[in-house]
């Protein structure tokens, strides 16, 4: 690429105009915030100052009595909640490669329906999934009987036992799109020659697919892993709006997310604190942090490897 | 091909039934909603009470037009603003381009939420809190990176010549952005509008902390409080919630042509 020489135009201020609003909205409201909310973490509040506490929050976090016990109930459910979140990729993966079939027809109409809950709120998914899966209304176990397991409904929002799980599938269910897209879009764009050579060499079928196709889409499927994490670990709204501050019933359901409205907001009993609040978010910065660094160093170096 | 197209087509049912059984009850009258289900709404069941609940006694209009001004003014912060940052990080060689555009990409894996209570702790000391104005700065900020990220692959195929060719003709650089580079840059911004329109108009978060006001609550936690309180009126719940399916499937099936090409050609880069 060629450019004009700098000598030529003396006068660079443009560059800053173009750059300023950007950078500036940015760095203030995005940038100082994360960082001001990290610094509160080590502070304790007294009276209306805060006061030098080091790692003390932190110590209450992990250690508390009382406290401890929420996060690491609240830690222990966000990645349970990643690991059934985790099952959209095989499904998304594996709608991708029926949608990528040559020949196939209706698959614009296919992607379309399929990703379609991708777009509503969780308002609209969380809801909609509560009175879908409530024994008050028969559509669920109306539809189980119709295919003859009407003995498996059970309130499965309502039961300690099975109510994060469920909540992991409704996310499932909405967000299966994405894989399906991304996967779909690298699928499509591996080179004819070597499908050809794989044919060839009498790889067709399945195994070609697993031979040929999946190793060389393994930089999208690293992406949209790590798109899954860093959602995952900062999720709120779908807990919220189905089962509502506290993670019900009995904070089964409560993540990282909803544990960190309740502490720095307060909740019925609860006082709100905005140390013990940012505390909670560094811990989730933290971890999103490790995922994202072991994403970059481990993951996307050894698989630029197989990028043509 | 037979199999493929069975698998198809019951995974499609599996994604759009749910949302197709919420929209036919909601146009159903209380009985018919618990008698049958999984009947469409006939002659017998047809019953338009949940809509008029709804618009009665929730300020939806207001709801509506705030969620609508806070998520136009927001594309409209970070189309402006993201595609002048990608302009100058694409077209210009100077020393800190290389960490400009690394510090502005932070924020996509990095989520704006993190920094909530320092953020509220801004919008306290600029008294924003509830208004508007704080949750388009919070969106536009958080919008930034990635439109920053996909306009400056872009603009970076951009031929040279067609640049040069104006700079002969004794347009100024702002010109050159605005008349020959924006106008080549479109099906990009669309794209980038369209995914960051989505998460704008869905979010719960922010409204709930620093708009929850009822003078400037979004569409998205009206509803949620609205559904809230009226939980038993299951014909008001079912059309509230259909409302807000409406208008985002409305924009889908008009945009869905370009969104998926969108998709797929950003991802293949």
């Amino acid at each position: 690429m060629t450019r004009v020489p700098p000598r030529t135009r003396r006068n660079r201020t443009h560059i800053v105009v173009f750059l300023a609003p950007a950078v500036l909205i940015y760095t203030a409201v995005m940038i100082v915030p994360l960082f001001e909310t990290l610094r509160l973490s080590l502070f304790t509040t007294s009276g209306n100052h805060f006061v030098w506490n080091g790692v003390a929050n932190f110590g209450v976090l992990f250690f508390d009595e009382r406290q401890s016990l929420g996060f690491w109930n609240a830690l222990r459910n966000n990645v349970y909640f990643f690991v059934i979140q985790m099952l959209q990729n095989p499904i998304g993966i594996g709608l991708a490669a029926l949608l990528a079939l040559p020949r196939l027809r209706a698959g614009a109409f296919y992607r379309t329906a399929i990703f379609l809950p991708t777009l509503l709120s969780f308002v609209i998914v969380g809801f909609g999934w509560k009175l879908i899966l409530s024994p008050l209304w028969g559509v669920a176990p109306s539809l189980l009987g119709a295919v003859g397991l009407k003995g498996l409904f059970a309130p499965y929002l309502g039961r300690e036992s099975s109510a994060l799980t469920t909540l992991g599938f409704i996310s499932v269910w909405q967000y299966v799109g994405v894989p399906m897209m991304l996967a779909y879009a690298a699928l499509i764009s591996i080179p004819d020659e070597i499908i050809d050579a794989a044919e060839v060499d009498g790889v067709v079928g399945i195994a070609q697919f697993f031979r040929v196709k999946l190793p060389l889409i393994w930089p999208t499927i690293g992406m949209i892993s790590i798109l899954t994490f860093v959602g995952n670990f900062n999720a709120f709204d779908l807990v919220y709006v189905t089962q509502g501050a506290l993670g019900a019933p009995n904070y089964s359901t409560d993540i990282l997310g909803t544990l960190l409205y309740r502490t720095f907001f307060g909740y019925q009993l609860q006082l709100g604190d905005p140390n013990m609040g940012a505390t909670v978010a560094t811990m989730m910065f933290l971890i999103i942090l490790a995922g994202v660094c072991v994403y970059l160093f481990a993951v996307q170096r050894k698989i630029s490897r197989y990028q043509f | 091909m037979l199999a493929a197209h069975a698998v198809l087509i019951a995974y499609t049912a599996v994604a759009v039934l749910p949302v197709l059984f919420i929209v036919m009850n909601s146009f159903k009258s209380r009985r018919a909603i618990f008698l049958a289900p999984l009947a469409l709404p006939g002659p017998g069941s047809f019953d338009l009470v949940g809509y008029t609940t709804v618009l009665k006694t929730g300020a939806f209009g207001s709801y509506f037009a705030n969620s609508l001004i806070v998520t136009l003014a927001s594309l409209a912060g970070i189309i402006a603003f993201g595609s002048m940052a990608a302009f100058a990080l694409a077209e210009y060689r100077f020393r800190l381009n290389t960490l400009t555009a690394l510090y502005l990409m932070l924020g996509i894996m990095i989520p704006i939420r993190l920094g909530t209570v320092g953020i509220l702790e801004l919008m306290v000391a600029g008294h924003l809190v509830n208004t508007l104005v704080a949750l388009i700065l919070v969106y536009v900020a958080s919008g930034l990176p990635v439109a920053v990220f996909v306009l400056t692959e872009f603009m970076r195929t951009i031929s040279d010549d067609l640049k040069n060719a104006g700079r002969v003709d004794g347009l100024s650089e702002y010109e050159i952005y605005f008349w020959l580079v924006l106008p080549l840059v479109r099906p990009a911004i669309a794209t980038v509008a369209v995914f960051t329109m989505i998460p704008i108009w869905n979010d719960l978060w922010f409204p709930l902390i620093l708009a929850p006001g009822e003078a400037t609550k979004t569409i998205t936690l009206g509803a949620q409080q609205f559904i809230g309180q009226y939980v038993t009126d299951w014909n008001a719940v079912l059309a509230a919630l259909s409302l807000g399916i409406f208008p985002v499937v409305g924009l889908y099936l008009i945009f869905s042509k370009n969104l998926i090409r969108g998709i797929t050609s950003g991802a293949v880069k």
